[in-house]
C-alpha cells in the first residue's frame, strides 16, 4: 500500500497537521493499515470535507477511504443500496437517479461519502420531514480496533455511537441505505423572500411542513429593520406531470447533469472576503430573489449543491482558511436565536450565505448533531481579528440555552463547554474505551476535544 | 491540539522566568491553553512564575532545564513530550550579558555565545523532533533585532542573536510541510529586568506587546514577526545603510 507523510487538513484549512496517508484499495488492505496503524492510532478520511479538524490525525495514519468506491447492489424495487463507505454521494445520484431513485439526505455538497454521512450524521434540507442520513440506514460494516468486521444494525449501542461518532468507533467498510423514489431529477421550487428575522422565523414555522425541502439564505451583514434579512427557497422533486410538454427533459426525465466551473484559484490574496466585498454580495444575492416565485424548476445541483459547481471553494478565504460555525437551539429558545443573529450582525462578521433552518426529531446518534430547533450555519474568515473569542462567547449562548455546536463543522470548540452540549459524551466515551481500550481510532478533533 | 486559530493548549516555555514568555503564557492562558511546563533551572523565581499562572487556570508543571548543559536537554525535554502532546513551545531564555565586561572577559563573552546560540540549537532540535514525532506544533522563537545587524553597543549579545535567528529560519525551512510550525519573533527594545537600567531605544516595547504579537502570528501561520511591526521597515533600511553612515548613528 502507498504512504506517503502528507500535510492534512479539513476543508476551511486551518490547523495543518501531519499523518502518514494510506490508500487502502481492498477490506484486507484497511485491516491491515487498522492493525500497523502505530502508536498515534489512524481515522478514515473520505473526501475531506468536514470543515475542522475530524478527518486528520497529527503524527499518526490517515485512512483515505476513497478507493473503495464500489456500489455493490441496488435494490430497484425495494429501494435500498448497498455500497462500500468510499463511494460518494455524487456516485450514488449518478447511479441511482436513472433507477427513479433518489438519496434519503443530502447535505450541501455531493462530495461527500457514505462512510462520512454516517459518521457525522448528516443532515439536509429535508431534516424536518426525514431526520438525519442515519435514519436510512439499514445495517453498516464496521471494522473495529481488534480487527474484525461487525454487522451493525440500528437500535444497537454501537449504531448510535457510530451515527456521528466522528469515524471514532472504527472504519465504515460499507452499509445499506433506503432511497427515496424520485419520478424525475428535476425540483420544484418555491422562492420567497424575508424582510428580517421575525419575518423569516414567522414564515418558516408556518409553511415549513408543506415543503419536503427548506432553506433560508440569511444575509447577517445587514443591520437595523433588515437584520435577519432572508431569502427562502422551498420545494420537493417534481412530479413527472409537473415538465412542460416538449422539452428535452420529459424525453429522459431522470437524466443527472452537472456542470462545473474553473477551480479557484491556488493564490487568493487574504481579505478577499472582507465586510465591503461580502456586503455587496449579500445585497446582491437578495436584490436578485424574486420577492415571491412558485413552481420554478431547478436541476439538482443549483437547487441542492450550488457551491460543488466550483471546485476548490474554500480557497478563497486565502492562506488562513475559514472557520465554519452552525449550532442549533431547541424550538422555544427563539430568543437566544435572535440574540445570536443580532450579536453577528452587529459584530459586522463577513459571512456570506449563512443558512437558517429548521430540524425536525433527533435521531438516536449519542454525538449526532440534529435536535428539534433552529440551526444556523455561517462561515467566516479565519483571519478576522477577534474571532475566537467571539465565538467562544456565542458557545456560551448557546450552551446556555440548550443547544450545541456541529462537529464535523468544529475546529474551535472548547473542551469543557462540550459536555454541556452533548449529554451522552460519557456514555460515548464509555463505550469507545471498552471497544478500543488501546486508543486506536483517533483524530486531532478526538484529541482536542478529548471525546 | 491548535485550534482554527493556531492557539495551543499546552504550552512549555524554555527559560520559565522570561517575562515576555510569562507575558505570552498569560495571555494563552486566557484562552485555549490549559496545560504549561516552565523549564527553567529550579529557583524560587520559578515556581513564583508556575504559581502566578496556577492562579489563571492553569495546570503548571516545572522542569529542571538549563540551557547551558546542552547534554541534558534530550532527557529534560524528553521527560515532557512523554506526558502528551505539547501544541506550543516558546523558546525564551538568553541572556543580554555586559558588554563592556564581556569584551574584556572572553569567557563571559562565550557564555551569552553559548546560552542564547548553542543552548538553543540544542533544545531546538530535541524539540524540533519531539514535534516532527507528533505531527503537530508551533515552535516559536524569541530572536532579537539585535541579530539583525552588529551594533557597537551589543554587538556579542546580537552576534548571538544573529546565529538563534538563521538557525531557526532553517529549522523552519526543514520542517516546512510536517505539520510544524516555526516562527521567529523580532522584537525590538522591550522594558524588562534585561533592560533595566538601558537607555531606552526608538519604538520601545512590552512584553504584553510581544505576547499579543505571537497570537497574531499564530493565527496567521506567520514565519516571521517583528514587535512593533514598525521595526520590519526601519530594519529593512537600516540594514542597507553603508557600514560608515551606521557606525556613527546614535543607536
Amino acid at each position: 500500500m502507498p504512504a506517503d507523510t502528507v500535510s492534512v487538513t479539513g476543508w476551511g484549512r486551518t490547523a495543518p497537521t501531519a499523518a502518514r496517508l494510506i490508500r487502502p484499495r481492498t477490506y484486507e488492505e484497511a485491516a491491515l493499515a487498522v492493525r500497523d496503524c502505530g502508536a498515534r492510532g489512524g481515522i478514515a478520511r473520505g473526501l475531506g470535507r468536514a470543515y475542522g479538524d475530524a478527518a486528520q490525525n497529527a503524527g499518526g495514519t490517515v485512512l483515505d477511504m476513497t478507493a473503495l468506491d464500489r456500489v455493490h447492489a441496488v435494490d430497484a424495487d425495494g429501494g435500498t443500496v448497498l455500497c462500500d463507505a468510499g463511494v460518494s454521494l455524487h456516485r450514488l445520484m449518478e447511479v441511482l437517479l436513472p433507477l427513479g431513485w433518489f438519496v434519503p439526505v443530502t447535505p450541501g455538497t455531493r462530495y461527500v461519502t457514505v462512510g462520512g454521512a454516517i459518521g457525522a450524521d448528516i443532515h439536509g434540507k429535508n431534516h424536518h420531514v426525514s431526520g438525519s442520513f442515519s435514519r436510512h440506514v439499514l445495517s453498516l460494516e464496521l471494522l473495529t480496533a481488534d480487527g474484525r468486521v461487525r454487522t451493525v444494525v440500528p437500535g444497537t449501542p454501537l449504531f448510535e455511537a457510530t451515527a456521528g461518532g466522528m469515524g471514532l468507533t472504527g472504519v465504515i467498510l460499507t452499509a445499506t441505505i433506503r432511497l427515496l423514489p424520485v419520478e424525475t431529477s428535476l425540483m420544484c421550487v418555491d422562492t420567497e423572500r424575508a424582510a428580517d428575522l421575525d419575518d423569516l422565523m414567522a414564515r418558516l414555522a408556518d409553511t415549513d411542513h408543506r415543503y419536503r425541502y427548506s432553506v433560508a439564505w440569511i444575509d447577517l451583514l445587514a443591520r437595523g429593520a433588515a437584520t435577519g434579512r432572508a431569502v427562502l427557497t422551498r420545494g420537493d422533486h417534481a412530479p413527472l406531470d409537473a415538465l412542460p410538454r416538449r422539452t428535452r427533459a420529459r424525453g429522459e426525465p431522470l437524466s443527472f447533469r452537472t456542470t462545473r466551473l474553473p477551480a479557484a484559484p491556488s493564490f487568493v490574496p487574504e481579505g478577499l472576503l472582507s465586510r465591503t466585498t461580502v456586503g455587496l454580495f449579500n445585497e446582491l444575492w437578495y436584490r436578485k430573489a424574486p420577492r415571491a416565485r412558485t413552481g420554478q424548476l431547478q436541476r439538482i445541483p443549483a437547487f441542492f449543491h450550488p457551491l460543488d459547481g466550483v471546485p476548490h471553494w474554500n480557497r478563497v478565504y486565502g492562506r488562513s482558511g475559514f472557520v465554519q460555525y452552525q449550532f442549533v437551539v431547541g424550538h422555544g429558545r427563539e430568543d437566544a436565536l435572535r440574540r445570536i443573529v443580532r450579536r453577528i450582525s452587529g459584530r459586522r462578521c463577513p459571512s456570506f450565505l449563512a443558512v437558517l433552518k429548521r430540524f425536525g426529531d433527533a435521531d438516536p446518534g449519542w454525538l449526532s448533531f440534529p435536535v428539534p430547533g433552529w440551526t444556523l450555519a455561517l462561515d467566516v474568515p479565519a483571519a478576522l481579528p477577534g474571532l475566537g473569542a467571539f465565538l467562544d462567547e456565542l458557545d456560551e449562548e448557546v450552551a446556555g440555552a440548550g443547544g450545541r455546536v456541529y462537529l464535523a463543522k468544529d475546529s474551535r470548540l472548547r473542551p469543557d463547554v462540550l459536555a454541556a452540549m452533548y449529554p451522552r459524551l460519557d456514555d460515548f466515551r464509555a463505550l469507545r474505551t471498552a471497544l478500543d481500550p488501546r486508543g486506536v481510532f483517533t483524530s486531532d478533533l478526538a484529541r482536542r476535544l478529548h471525546l | 491540539m491548535k485550534d482554527a486559530f493556531g492557539l495551543p493548549q499546552s504550552l512549555l516555555v524554555l527559560g520559565g522566568t522570561s517575562e515576555i514568555a510569562l507575558a505570552t503564557a498569560r495571555r494563552l492562558i486566557a484562552r485555549r491553553t490549559r496545560t504549561v511546563w516552565l523549564a527553567g533551572r529550579p529557583s524560587p523565581g520559578l515556581d513564583e512564575a508556575a504559581g502566578q499562572l496556577r492562579g489563571l487556570g492553569a495546570e503548571v508543571r516545572t522542569v529542571a532545564f538549563d540551557a547551558l548543559d546542552p547534554a541534558g536537554h534530550e532527557e529534560a525535554l524528553g521527560k515532557v513530550f512523554a506526558e502528551g502532546d505539547v501544541d506550543m513551545v516558546l523558546l525564551a531564555f538568553g541572556t543580554l550579558g555586559d558588554q563592556a565586561h564581556d569584551e574584556r572577559d572572553p569567557r563571559a563573552a562565550v557564555r551569552v555565545a553559548q546560552t542564547n546560540y548553542t543552548g538553543a540549537v540544542s533544545s531546538g532540535l530535541v524539540c524540533a523532533g519531539a514535534l516532527q514525532a507528533q505531527g503537530h506544533g508551533s515552535l516559536v522563537v524569541l530572536s532579537s533585532v539585535a541579530g539583525e545587524r552588529a551594533r557597537r553597543a551589543n554587538f556579542i549579545y546580537g552576534s548571538s542573536k544573529a546565529g538563534l535567528d538563521t538557525f531557526a529560519q532553517g529549522l523552519g525551512d526543514a520542517l516546512y510541510g510536517t505539520g510544524v510550525h516555526v516562527m521567529v519573533v523580532r522584537p525590538g527594545f522591550v522594558r524588562t529586568r534585561m533592560t533595566a537600567g538601558l537607555p531606552e531605544a526608538p519604538l520601545a516595547t512590552t512584553p504584553e506587546a510581544v505576547a499579543a504579537a505571537v497570537e497574531l502570528g499564530l493565527r496567521r501561520r506567520a514565519e516571521t514577526v517583528w514587535v512593533p511591526g514598525a521595526l520590519r521597515v526601519v530594519m529593512s533600511a537600516l540594514r542597507h545603510l553603508p557600514r560608515a553612515v551606521f557606525r556613527r548613528l546614535p543607536v
